[in-house]
């Protein structure tokens, strides 16, 4: 059944969520800490195991896989309601912070992918 | 146009879908047409998007874009924190396990790395601009990390509400450039691996800007950036009202 996905789903992200806000209050920060992180997680996990193939396999798998595809178009509509008002008019210091702070991490993140895996990244040229 | 509105009104989720998928007809075809693929279809759905939410804002005076306007109040829902999550989460789906350890311990470096790079490249802008009280260069620092990270660290200091306007500001920037420069820088970085793609989440933190930015890149790498981007924003809450604070009243 398309619904055993789906339930599967939002179980994993309510779960994820609720251990996100814990670790938040644990930590004492007014944030979220991990909340979709975690979920998606679990998800990889129950998408990986046998225990869970009932409600990952054929009709269940396409409630999931609906959601996946629906990635894009509700991605979209998130940028539609961003406050991009607020983002130009709140003078060029923001601007240019914002700016600085992407260009640079943009330059690391070839520096980074290297860690861990011994050989080097292709295409490595850094113009940002 | 009171029926309309009314219908409008009371399907508005659905209204999103039809109006949301039209985007989406349109950009594709334009990326096909008369960009030869070059441009990728989202990447045009997801500035049209922008743009929209510039023209809607700028009509209704609000701070949620296009869905501020009364008939297409269902962009908020569709587009909103759990939806996003949602679908967010769902691509994980199929993920292989061994690729999340590959880079499991360079996703986590990126997630430090990126929080606190972000934060001096912005505490220097503020001091660059005459900013002398550590409580406001902590926040507009903080802002540069991702606009949750501003005003909750803003907050807790004690900041004034235009700087913590203008670390929302700057975060805002960040993730809007996240979107749109992805796809442009994507080549030149090599995100083009789980890997990378990890790391590259991690470094930029903006969950709305990386799931944007993959997404235009190649929605395959999605997960991988999305998994490592949300813990991003709690570590720097976590950061910056604290040892990030004591660090720039100790050099201010």
């Amino acid at each position: 059944m398309v619904v055993y996905g789906v339930a599967l789903l939002s179980a994993c992200l309510v779960v994820g969520m609720l251990i996100g806000e814990l670790l938040g209050v644990w930590l004492n920060v007014e944030a979220n800490v991990g909340g979709v992180g975690i979920a998606m997680l679990f998800l990889v996990v129950a998408s990986n195991s046998k225990r869970f193939k009932t409600l990952i396999e054929g009709a269940s798998g396409r409630g999931i896989e609906f959601w996946s595809a629906m990635y894009i178009p509700i991605v979209v509509a998130m940028a539609a309601r961003q406050n991009v008002v607020a983002a130009f008019e709140g003078g060029i210091i923001a601007i240019v912070a914002g700016v600085a702070a992407v260009s640079v991490s943009f330059a690391l993140v070839p520096l980074l992918s290297k860690i861990g895996t011994g050989k080097t990244v292709q295409n490595n040229e850094v113009d940002a | 146009m009171e029926l309309l509105e009314t219908v409008f009104v009371r399907n508005s989720l659905l209204v999103a879908f039809a109006v949301v998928g039209a985007t989406l007809w349109i950009s594709y075809l334009v990326a096909d047409k008369f960009t030869h693929g070059r441009i990728h279809g989202s990447a045009i759905a997801i500035t049209l998007g922008l743009l929209a939410a510039y023209f809607g804002g700028k009509l209704t005076g609000g701070n949620n874009g296009v869905a501020d306007l009364t008939l297409l109040g269902g962009i908020g829902l569709m587009g909103g924190g759990m939806m996003r999550d949602f679908a967010i989460v769902a691509t994980a789906f199929g993920v292989k396990v061994s690729e999340l350890k590959k880079a499991g311990l360079a996703g986590v470096i990126s997630i430090l790395a990126g929080v606190i790079v972000s934060f001096i490249v912005g505490a220097l802008v503020a001091l660059a601009y005459g900013y002398t009280d550590p409580v406001e260069i902590t926040t507009i620092g903080a802002g540069a990390v991702t606009y949750i990270v501003g005003p909750v660290t803003g907050s807790a200091l004690g900041a004034s509400s235009e700087i913590i306007a203008l670390s929302v500001a700057a975060g805002l920037v960040k993730s809007i450039l996240v979107m749109i420069g992805t796809p442009i820088i994507a080549k030149h970085i090599g995100l083009n691996n789980p890997q990378s793609a990890m790391v590259f989440g991690g470094l930029m933190g903006t969950t709305s800007g990386v799931a944007a930015g993959l997404a235009a890149t190649d929605p395959k790498l999605v997960p991988y950036g999305a998994m490592t981007a949300t813990f991003y924003t709690g570590l720097g809450c976590l950061l910056g009202p604290s040892i990030l604070f004591f660090i720039v009243r100790a050099f201010v």
